[in-house]
């Protein structure tokens, strides 16, 4: 009976289930129960096209059909036409789910497995590839898996887009007080909002990072990782610790790693609630069981990292991105992407837009694609207004800079920063004095403390921005908060306070008549 | 029925030798009884080694450690720029005049507390709403009122 079984994809994402996904598959599989077919429910990662979230996909013989999004209403009459069998009719069929125009355009390196597989099932992850970088790895040493990284032109998808291999090399170079002990750390405390590309390796294809991860430790000569993780991901946090276990079980993971005699633990670390903890000296703090207080570079965690040894700290999708590289080697890597950016980057289309989710292409697509073609314009239907790519800490953007193209140098040159790749779209309601107010009143409650400018800063520039939304000495006000601005950026020991003033002096600049009108409360204001 | 201290007590003793002990501590309690009782302080101070005042730094640092009792149900709602171009400003105030509170504030029947949260990773689905460990997107005002009454007709199935 089994055999002859139809097969329904469920996503157990985040976003799936807030749309739903959970209940959806209860009821699916009660009303199959009830018509006597016989299908198998498997709990797959999504395929990030999230505004047809929940996505649900039957098995055929010519691939996968995607329905969505699917509610529980529609239940019953997908049953009644036939959806187990891809009728396409449906108005909720998409067709082939890898024919849908946003899916087939992009260049699937690190999301090559998402949503196709099982997120915690090893088999699904070795039938596509899994463990092929890792196990060519342990023939290798550290030092030639270090050429590799360093080949492929990886740079740091956290945000500062620093080369993965040189960071390698230094730690493989960098000698340990503590007998021979170094560290692999995760860094996936990933607060940026507008981001869910570490949230979506983690949850569809946690085997990846894993893998990732012991590579890094092969390459490096360090026997212990951690991921630290941010506690606002609780379904991230379930679906690593299976995957850890079955990796274990496995032996991909622990004492002698496929009989190499190779050795490599990791552990998943919560944080709690601190957006500095994304700061990777803060977060080595924080894992050290300390206040999450950021440290002054150098020494570079490289060299003096956890608990005081040398440390590889990385982004979910700089780790994320090694088992290609090793597999397929660094130069197929590095013929993705443009200049001196190289490779793939998952964009995330988020807020206002219509078709919102992960895009991950090459470097060099324009931000007017990605907004248009991809994204459809704004959910709200009205005219889109303002952008904010990589997260808080960078600039919004007007229009006129759409056609820039999504590449660290291209993005730097207008005065913007590609960040973690996230892309928060805004429509005309938007009061940009509102949104530059709230950067600082971020920065007043994420900041660490340590800098005063960035801890004081922030809360004159909440009251400085107030003043001019309350048309108090204006001018004289406006040339208060740049001068603020500027010592915020220059006096602050890291990016908190150091680019809180982006996002504050991009709306100033851009959008300046949001700063000579009294605030108007129906924009949702004070 | 073993006591408040007897749970911490044995969560202490369970990750005391970890390496960077203290989150895992705190987590472990405040799973364990929704909140880190003052008294725990001492007891986690002994265990590691450390100053009282360096507990209480870490647990003031960090903005989910509380330590007073949460209401039945937390429910978190997100304030960052995906959910504010979606709504989450009017959501917030909604939650806040509907529930009788203010963030980190618990309603009358100790049936919810109110907290805010920066970012639950669902920015393509915003405004997003975290409410235990589950997370829900697209919130409306009238979406966010529904949420609240099953939680509140689910407390008094409980009771």
């Amino acid at each position: 009976m089994t055999a002859l079984s139809t097969k329904v994809y469920i996503p157990r994402d985040t976003t799936a289930l807030a749309m739903g996904a959970d209940r959806l598959a209860a009821e699916i599989a009660a009303e199959a129960a009830k018509r006597g077919e016989a299908i198998e429910i498997i709990r797959n990662g999504s395929r990030g096209m999230f505004w047809l979230e929940p996505l649900i996909e039957v098995e055929t013989a010519n691939g996968r059909i995607a329905y969505g999004p699917v509610e529980t209403q529609d239940i019953d009459n997908l049953f009644e036409q036939s959806f187990l069998t891809g009728e396409t009719s449906h108005p909720l069929c998409q067709g082939l789910t890898e024919e849908i125009p946003y899916f087939k355009r992009q260049q699937r390196l690190t999301f090559a497995r998402a949503g196709i597989t099982d997120p915690v099932s090893l088999q699904d992850y070795q039938a596509h590839d899994g463990f092929k970088g890792l196990l060519k790895a342990l023939s290798l040493s550290g030092q030639t898996i270090v050429d590799e990284v360093k080949a492929s032109g990886l740079r740091g998808r956290g945000g500062a887009a620093f080369p993965t291999g040189i960071k390698w090399q230094t730690v493989l170079d960098a000698s340990p007080t503590d007998g021979d002990q170094k560290y692999i750390v995760c860094n996936a405390d990933e607060g940026d909002s507008g981001t869910f590309a570490d949230r979506m390796v983690m949850e569809a294809d946690p085997f990846m990072l894993i893998e990732g991860m012991t590579i890094a430790g092969l390459a490096v000569g360090a026997d212990q990782g951690y991921i630290y993780l941010r506690s606002e991901y609780p379904v991230a946090h379930q679906i690593l610790n299976e995957a850890i276990a079955k990796a274990e079980a496995a032996g991909f993971l622990g004492e002698d790693i496929q009989g190499s005699g190779k050795t490599f633990h990791l552990e998943v670390r919560l944080g709690a609630k601190a957006y500095i903890c994304g700061e990777e000296t803060s977060l080595l703090e924080s894992l050290e069981g300390k206040r999450g207080m950021v440290r002054a570079k150098p020494p570079l965690p490289a060299i003096v990292g956890l608990f005081g040894q040398p440390t590889i700290v990385n982004n979910v999708l700089s780790l994320a991105a090694i088992p290609y590289i090793l597999a397929e080697g660094g130069q197929a890597y590095a013929d993705y992407g443009m200049g001196r950016s190289l490779g793939t980057l998952p964009f995330q289309l988020a807020g206002n837009i219509k078709r919102g989710g992960l895009i991950e292409m090459a470097f060099g697509v324009t931000l007017r694609e990605l907004l248009e073609d991809f994204g459809g314009g704004t959910f709200s239907g009205r005219p889109m207004r303002a952008v904010q790519v990589g997260g808080p800490l960078c600039a919004y953007m007007p229009e006129s800079q759409w056609d820039t193209p999504m590449d660290y140098e291209s993005f730097q040159a207008v005065g913007a920063g590609l960040g973690h790749g996230g892309i928060v779209v805004f429509d005309d309601t938007v009061d940009m004095a509102e949104q530059a107010r709230f950067s600082m009143e971020f920065c007043v409650a994420e900041s660490c403390g340590k800098c005063t400018p960035c801890r004081i800063g922030s809360t004159r520039g909440v009251e400085v921005i107030d003043r001019i939304r309350n048309d108090e000495n204006r001018a004289a006000n406006m040339e208060l908060l740049e001068d603020l601005c500027e010592t915020m950026i220059d006096g602050s020991l890291c990016a908190m306070g150091g680019m809180t003033p982006f996002p504050v002096q991009s709306a100033v600049k851009h959008f300046p008549e949001d700063f000579n009108q009294p605030a108007i409360s129906s924009k949702g204001g004070a | 029925m073993t006591t408040q201290l007897e749970q911490v007590t044995e969560v202490i003793t369970r990750l005391q030798n970890k390496p960077g002990a203290l989150l895992p501590i705190l987590h472990g309690i405040q799973d364990k009884l929704g909140y880190i009782p003052t008294d725990s302080v001492a007891l986690i101070a002994a265990a590691l080694n450390q100053s009282r005042a360096d507990i209480h730094g870490v647990i003031s640092f960090y903005h989910q450690f509380r330590t007073t009792p949460p209401g039945k149900h937390t429910v978190e709602v997100c304030r960052a720029e995906a959910c504010q171009s979606m709504g989450a400003r009017q959501l917030e105030a909604h939650a806040k005049s509907s529930l009788g509170v203010d963030y980190h504030g618990t309603t009358v029947d100790r049936s919810v507390t109110l907290e805010e949260v920066y970012c639950l990773g669902n920015c393509a689905c915003a405004p997003s709403v975290r409410v235990n460990d589950e997370i829900v997107g697209r919130v409306t005002t009238e979406k966010f009122d529904q949420l609240i009454d099953e939680l509140r007709s689910q407390k008094l199935e409980v009771l």
